[in-house]
């Protein structure tokens, strides 16, 4: 059997004290279970701190991941081009090309591609369902220009009609299209009745309903109408504030945001500025910092107050046991042996707080998953790592009773 | 052949605890006990029965003299080597039993060979034959608060032997006894004593001391020898 053995080998004729692996292991149990209810609120500090540690960051891996199949479904295949001509040259004409849909979409890998602006409406105008009065849902509601590319990248789903096409963009036709919640704070339920909307004093034929986009979310909120209708209407887009929304295939993002400036601008692709797709570790990150870094750190308190708890509980036990200490003295055990049996106990209160606290974090890391639906995620570093904290927790804690209980002098401790 | 080394031999061993003020607790003396006395000390309250007794067990060094345990040198061995030669050497008994009141009779006799090489698998009955040997053996699962204050003490005696030490060092083994169990526990001692075992007992009372082959006084801190017979 293998033998804790401290100390060098003195005289051969004196045999040296052991204290066995297995009677430490057994020492420490048996001094932990004397008081199981003290232990077991020591340890609480110590279970607070490891399954606040193994929460944040199971939760943290389980919306990453979230976050990245998401991301590899849609920001992907996601670029944006702005307009700054403006900034450049203070002179410059609008920079998107009249073909610029054409162009992008000739482009390898792209799907869709449009350019679309918020409209600026004269003052006073208003988005109603009839030339006059009902100015209560004459709210400000955003009116955006699109072409029709611009809007089968955003990805919309139709809930009754269709999005306007090529023909009507092209003849400038008075339609537009609309989110399901602005349809229904326009009193729009059917698309049958042809029913018209007016923007200002101007009509426009309602042709669609959109129930969902994938992108700019925001256009669920808008009136959607043709680019060239509204040129002809409201006239050019006064200044910069026209981009172009691309829709790609999956991976061909970041290379056809590398292409746009130049097809659309060969003469001054510096007009242009592309917003590529967000990178998912930059979105990761920011979205583990911020909070879990409170909460991280609210863990890290809870081990100090755990360590503190658990220092508090062995110094105690070392004052109340000092006859112990005392007999042991004289059965044999040295100051290292003393030493090594508080920091067995203090460990071991440590480390079952550790494992308490890794499988309550475990469940909760769980529960909140299914609740919405998610993958728990856990590294497997987190969980081995956790319980080893805990040990550590209580190591480190128990190091000051454990030095104080080997320095006893063994006459004096027996005098008690 | 030369005769056994003598158990304890002090050559001018004194102690004086530090203070302030400093207390000459133990006044240089010299003392031979051989393998197999039975030796009574005897001394008013506060006389340095104590302080001798500590020597005696390696739990305190002297700060004079040299002091033989079986013929090695104790005052010039490192401490981890004199807390060795305490834990296989020496068994103690304490007026106050100092048993581990979570720890059965059992566990409480095993605890003597955690430190000094006994396999863990020979202790448990080793115990239980120690125990029987002080008449315990059927209350081998008792915990201590279970127990009369004979049976306490018994059961430290037991703990005291279980190891096979070469002396055996009692303070005031029976200070905390009625005469009955007073009885029990010097009639063990004797049993001990008859098997060869090297018996040093700390007692106010006359009677006890009386068993004694040998008995020391103390009175001030000086020690002085008192042949009874
Ligand atoms: N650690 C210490 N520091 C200072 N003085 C001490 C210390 N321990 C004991 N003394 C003193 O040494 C003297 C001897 O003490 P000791 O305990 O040996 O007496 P004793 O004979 O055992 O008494 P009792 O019969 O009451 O147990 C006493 O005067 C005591 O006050
Ligand atoms: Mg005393």
């Amino acid at each position: 059997m293998k033998r804790f053995r401290t100390g060098r080998r003195g005289d051969p004729a004196i045999p040296s004290s052991v204290f066995g692996a297995r009677d430490i292991l057994a020492e420490s149990v048996a001094g932990m279970l004397q008081r199981p209810a003290r232990s077991a609120l020591t340890t609480l500090g110590t279970v607070l701190g490891v399954g606040t540690f193994v929460a944040i960051l199971g939760l943290t891996a389980t919306t990453s991941s979230q976050i990245d199949s998401r991301f590899n479904l849609l920001s992907a295949t996601e670029v944006t081009v702005e307009d700054v001509a403006r900034e450049q040259d203070e002179f410059a004409d609008a920079a998107f090309p009249d073909d610029a849909d054409a162009t992008i979409e000739g482009l390898n890998g792209v799907e869709h591609a449009g350019v679309f602006w918020s409209v600026r409406l004269p003052p006073g105008s208003t988005v109603k369902s009839s030339p006059v009065g009902d100015a209560a849902v004459g709210e400000k509601i955003d009116v955006v220009a699109a072409s029709p590319g611009a809007l089968r990248a955003a990805v919309p789903t139709l809930a009754q009609g269709r999005l306007f096409d090529t023909y009507l963009s092209e003849t400038s036709q008075p339609v537009a299209v609309i989110g399901s919640g602005m349809a229904s704070r326009l009193g729009i339920t059917t698309l049958q009745t042809q029913p018209a909307i007016f923007i200002g004093d101007t009509p426009f034929t309602v042709i669609g309903i959109v129930s969902d986009v994938r992108r700019k979310a925001d256009l669920l909120l808008s009136v959607v109408v043709p680019g060239t209708t509204a040129e002809k209407v409201w006239g050019h887009p006064a200044d910069a504030g026209t981009k172009m929304l691309i829709s790609t295939e999956a991976g061909a993002a970041r290379q056809v945001s590398e292409l746009a400036p130049t097809a659309l601008r060969p003469d001054h692709p510096e007009y242009l500025k592309v917003i590529p797709p967000p990178d998912p570790k930059a979105l990761r990150t920011s979205v583990t910092s911020d909070l879990n870094q409170l909460f991280l750190l609210l863990a890290a308190i809870c081990l100090v107050i755990g360590a503190v708890g658990i220092a508090n509980t062995t110094l105690v036990a070392v004052l109340e046991r000092t006859g112990e200490i005392g007999l042991r003295r004289a059965l044999g055990a040295r100051g290292r042996h003393i030493t090594v049996q508080f920091l067995a106990e203090s460990g071991t209160l440590g480390a079952l707080g550790g494992l308490v606290g890794t499988s309550l974090g475990t469940i909760t890391v769980v529960i909140v998953a299914v609740v919405r639906e998610w993958t728990p995620v856990i590294h497997t570093a987190t969980v081995a790592a956790a319980p080893v904290i805990g040990l550590v927790t209580g190591l480190v804690a128990g190091l000051y009773p454990a030095w104080r209980a080997s320095r006893v002098p063994p006459a004096e401790a027996l005098r008690r | 052949m030369t005769p056994p080394a003598p158990v304890i031999e002090f050559r001018q061993v004194g102690l004086t605890y530090p203070g302030p003020p400093p207390v000459e607790a133990l006044r240089p003396c010299d003392l031979v006990i051989e393998p197999g006395e039975f030796v009574s000390i005897v001394g008013p309250s506060g006389s340095g029965k104590s302080t001798f007794l500590n020597i005696a067990g390696l739990l305190d060094k002297p700060t004079t003299g040299t002091y033989l345990l079986d013929g090695i040198d104790t005052t010039t061995l490192k401490d981890s080597d004199v807390t060795s030669v305490r834990g296989r050497r020496i068994g103690f008994v304490f007026q106050s039993f100092h048993l581990l009141p979570h720890r059965s009779a059992l566990e409480n006799v095993m605890l003597a060979m955690t430190y000094n090489g006994v396999p863990r698998a020979e202790r448990a009955e080793r115990a239980r034959e120690a125990l029987a040997c002080v008449g315990l053996g059927h209350r081998v699962a008792a915990m201590p608060s279970t127990l009369s204050g004979g049976e306490r003490q018994r059961c430290a005696i037991a703990r005291a032997l279980v190891a096979r030490p070469s002396l055996l060092l009692c303070d005031e083994p029976t200070g905390n006894l009625d005469t009955a169990n007073t009885a029990t526990v010097l009639r063990l001692l004797e049993t001990l004593h008859d098997g060869g075992m090297t018996v040093l007992v700390i007692t106010h009372e006359p009677e006890v001391a009386a068993r004694g082959s040998r008995t020391v006084a103390i009175r001030d801190g000086l020690l002085s020898e008192q042949v009874m017979r």
